[in-house]
């Protein structure tokens, strides 16, 4: 599904390289932790793949189900089917969260030739989805994440996957800032959401999400690679051991 | 507003200088002389057929017009207009009689389907019960058509043009008309005075809630014309009704001047609720062309408990100068000013509102959203004043500004007086930019630039669209996001 060869990317305003030589294949159906220490390149990872703007990819490639993803424009790439959940999401006053899901759905569905959703359609995707999420009839009408707490904001955007059912979903550290409760919450909505045909990278800096959230692969990202790939024993011994052995392996 | 409905619908990719309604049309019309005089002051009364005291009321303000400077304090710049070089009359050749539909020139009515203006009775008749609007047109200077009449008539409600008010009305008009924007109030008001050519005369009987909204739709199209009308709507004891207003203008490269006056007059416990979505053209990208807009709208809380509220989406004109402002005289009077000022490509706008506290208990409520971009200017200008004895006055105001870009300016200049120890006046004001983070959030999630941005404004300013009629808050949410396209990206 997801195929990334040698990427190679900088941040555009200081041409400093983050990401060298990454390589990465996700399978339709798989979850692959990503970990790492700070400043490894994992959020880089993200946005790059997301499309955000600041970032120069110099070298390397990056498809979905073969189609190049860096070719694309952001709304582009969502509309082929990837998916981030922000480490930080964003508010967006005055704008009825309904109204939001209900734009970017139709957004999507417009760009791939598809019809709008009629409105007795997507609001019972949305009941089902916000019951699942434990997501309250207040914070569908509430404008996008003002006010929401740390848990309500991840909450909201797992709601939004639900609602978008990307084939690839990227998790951006989703367990930052999240208590024990609001964790299982978000880690079920996830569970919920994981099918034969939809592959997650779920980008974590601690083990405790990946009790939750099962993972196929670990990976550990160092210095912009690659550098150890493992099963979810992998990450325990991360958690036991910490990230000094692959600052210096990478190094 | 059936105004801008046709935008919407079918235009993607519009510009500032792909205006949509800058269509001409061809008719054929019968003007004043070219440039102000005497003259021209007289051949308007006449084609107007006009009470004699009409005329001196019209002379006696040319003549102190011609005393007066134009005012230059606002924060917009223009070249010098040359007020010989405007024609202030010019009517469609083929309206002169009284007005059924059947009489009105078929290229006039095409004019209007164009833009979507609802003029004929049973097309509307056809849609939802709750959403008929009878509707005054007024191209260029003359009123052409003004629709559902026998229906308001029943509830004794009279709507119709000023021109026809003048001659079936003359007692309301001579009562009413300059009193609450005299004659001299300022240099744009009294040029209006003397050359008004035509607007929109309401009147709505005690204790009678106008059954339908009542809508006026502007066009200016001869080119040279200014466009002079004048509104006038009193509103009797325990009265009730909602005025909805829409422009637009064609496209041309030379300016076009505006200067309109609107009256409001609320008794004991009357309420008038006056909309404006304001379309004119705003001139290309470079600044050429464009509408100056120079408007005095002004209401009279005249009697006890009586409300007058103002809503207004301006995204038109190259120049925006307009306050429309409330005179709270009755006691426990109430004033409203909700707003929505959108600046692109070169336009600039000066606007805001007076609320002038005179009576007790008086209350005030300003809510103004500005929104730049491109290389425009918007300025946000009020006045709130309490009088001595308007003890117990409160008055909020809170006055957002949101910047597109880097090329653009947002301006606040808040002037507050109180001379009353009792009065309690508040003012809030922030100044934000849409961020590039919320611009990429909507954006992964799959909506294109310009749908966010529309988006995340229509958020910024919700408040004041809920304060529209529904279906003219659709049709304004829609037209926002039009006039912003290209202001990203």
């Amino acid at each position: 599904m997801l195929e990334i060869t040698n990427l190679h990317a900088e941040i555009e305003s200081e041409g400093r390289e983050i990401l060298r030589g990454l390589d990465l294949v996700v399978k339709p159906g798989e979850i692959h932790a990503i970990m790492g220490p700070n400043g490894a390149g994992k959020s880089t990872l993200s946005h790059v793949l997301a499309g955000k703007p600041g970032y120069l990819v110099t070298e390397g490639t990056a498809t979905l189900d073969g189609v190049d993803l860096l070719g694309l424009d952001p709304a582009a790439r969502a509309a082929a089917g990837v998916f981030l959940a922000f480490q930080y999401p964003v508010e967006i006053p005055g704008v009825g969260n309904v109204t939001f899901l209900k734009a970017a759905l139709n957004a999507q569905r417009r760009a791939r030739g598809e019809g709008e959703i009629s409105t007795p359609d997507f609001m019972r995707l949305l009941r089902g989805a916000a019951g699942r999420l434990e997501i309250s009839q207040d914070m569908l009408k509430r404008p996008v994440n003002v006010g929401f707490s740390g848990g309500e904001k991840k909450r909201n955007e797992i709601l939004q996957m639900a609602i978008l059912q990307p084939k690839l979903c990227i998790l951006d550290e989703t367990d930052s800032g999240l208590d024990i409760d609001a964790l299982k919450v978000v880690a079920e909505g996830v569970n919920g959401l994981r099918s034969p045909d939809r592959a997650f990278v779920v980008i974590t800096h601690y083990q405790r999400l990946l009790d939750h959230i099962v993972p196929d692969f670990v990976h550990v990202l160092a210095k912009g690679r690659i550098v150890k790939s493992g099963g979810p024993e992998l990450a325990l011994e991360l958690e036991a051991k910490g990230y000094a052995d692959f600052a210096e392996e990478a190094a | 507003m059936a105004a801008v409905k046709e935008t919407v619908d079918q235009v993607r990719a519009i510009d500032v200088d792909q205006y949509k309604y800058g269509f001409e049309s061809d008719i054929a019309s019968d003007r004043a002389r070219k440039g102000l005089g005497e003259d021209v002051v007289r051949f308007i009364s006449a084609k107007k057929n006009e009470p004699e005291w009409m005329l001196e009321w019209r002379l006696d303000a040319y003549r102190r017009w011609l005393t007066m400077d134009e005012p230059t304090w606002a924060r917009v710049e223009y070249p010098q207009i040359d007020f010989q070089e405007i024609y202030y009359y010019s009517a469609p050749k083929s309206t002169a009689g009284p007005k059924s539909l059947d009489e009105v020139d078929p290229e006039l009515l095409k004019v209007y389907e164009k833009l979507g203006i609802p003029l004929r009775e049973q097309a509307v008749l056809a849609g939802v019960e709750g959403a008929k609007i009878a509707v005054d047109a007024v191209f260029d200077s003359v009123s052409v058509v003004t629709t559902f009449r026998e229906e308001l008539a029943k509830k004794g409600v009279i709507f119709c043009s000023i021109s026809e008010a003048m001659r079936e009305h003359p007692e309301l008009v001579r009562k009413y008309i300059g009193s609450v924007v005299p004659v001299t109030d300022n240099y744009y008001a009294t040029l209006n005075s003397a050359v008004f050519s035509d607007g929109s005369f309401v009147y709505i009987p005690e204790g009678v809630r106008c059954p339908m909204e009542l809508s006026t739709y502007f066009r200016i199209n001869e080119r040279n014309t200014g466009q002079f009308e004048r509104t006038l709507i009193i509103a009797e004891k325990g009265s009730y009704v909602s005025y909805l207003e829409g422009c637009t203008a064609p496209q041309r490269d030379e300016n076009q001047l505006h200067a309109a006056v609107v009256e409001l007059i609320a008794m004991d416990d009357a309420e008038i609720k006056y909309s404006t979505v304001q379309n004119w053209y705003p001139g290309d990208k470079d600044g050429k062309g464009g509408i100056y807009n120079f408007v005095t709208k002004r209401g009279d809380c005249r009697g006890d408990r009586s409300k007058i509220s103002w809503t207004q989406v301006e995204t038109g004109s190259a120049i925006t100068w307009k306050y429309p402002s409330c005179i709270l005289r009755g006691d426990d009077s109430q004033g409203e000013f909700w707003s929505i000022a959108v600046s692109n490509g070169r336009q600039q706008v000066d606007s805001g509102t007076k609320m002038l506290h005179l009576g007790k208990n008086t209350k005030s409520r300003i809510v103004s959203k500005g929104i730049s971009a491109g290389h425009s200017q918007n300025t946000y200008r009020g006045q709130v004043s309490v009088n001595r004895k308007a003890t117990g006055a409160r008055s909020f105001t809170n006055c957002d500004s949101l910047l597109i870009g880097q090329g653009c300016g947002a301006h606040t200049v808040p002037y507050i007086e109180s001379r009353t120890p009792s009065a309690k006046v508040e003012h809030e004001a922030t100044t934000s930019k849409i961020s590039d983070d919320q611009l990429f959030y909507c954006i992964s999630r799959g909506l294109s630039a310009e749908e966010a941005v529309a988006l995340i404004v229509n958020g910024f300013v919700r408040d004041v669209l809920q304060q529209l009629p529904m279906e003219f808050a659709v049709e304004a949410q829609k037209l926002i996001g039009v006039s912003l396209e290209g202001s990203v990206g």
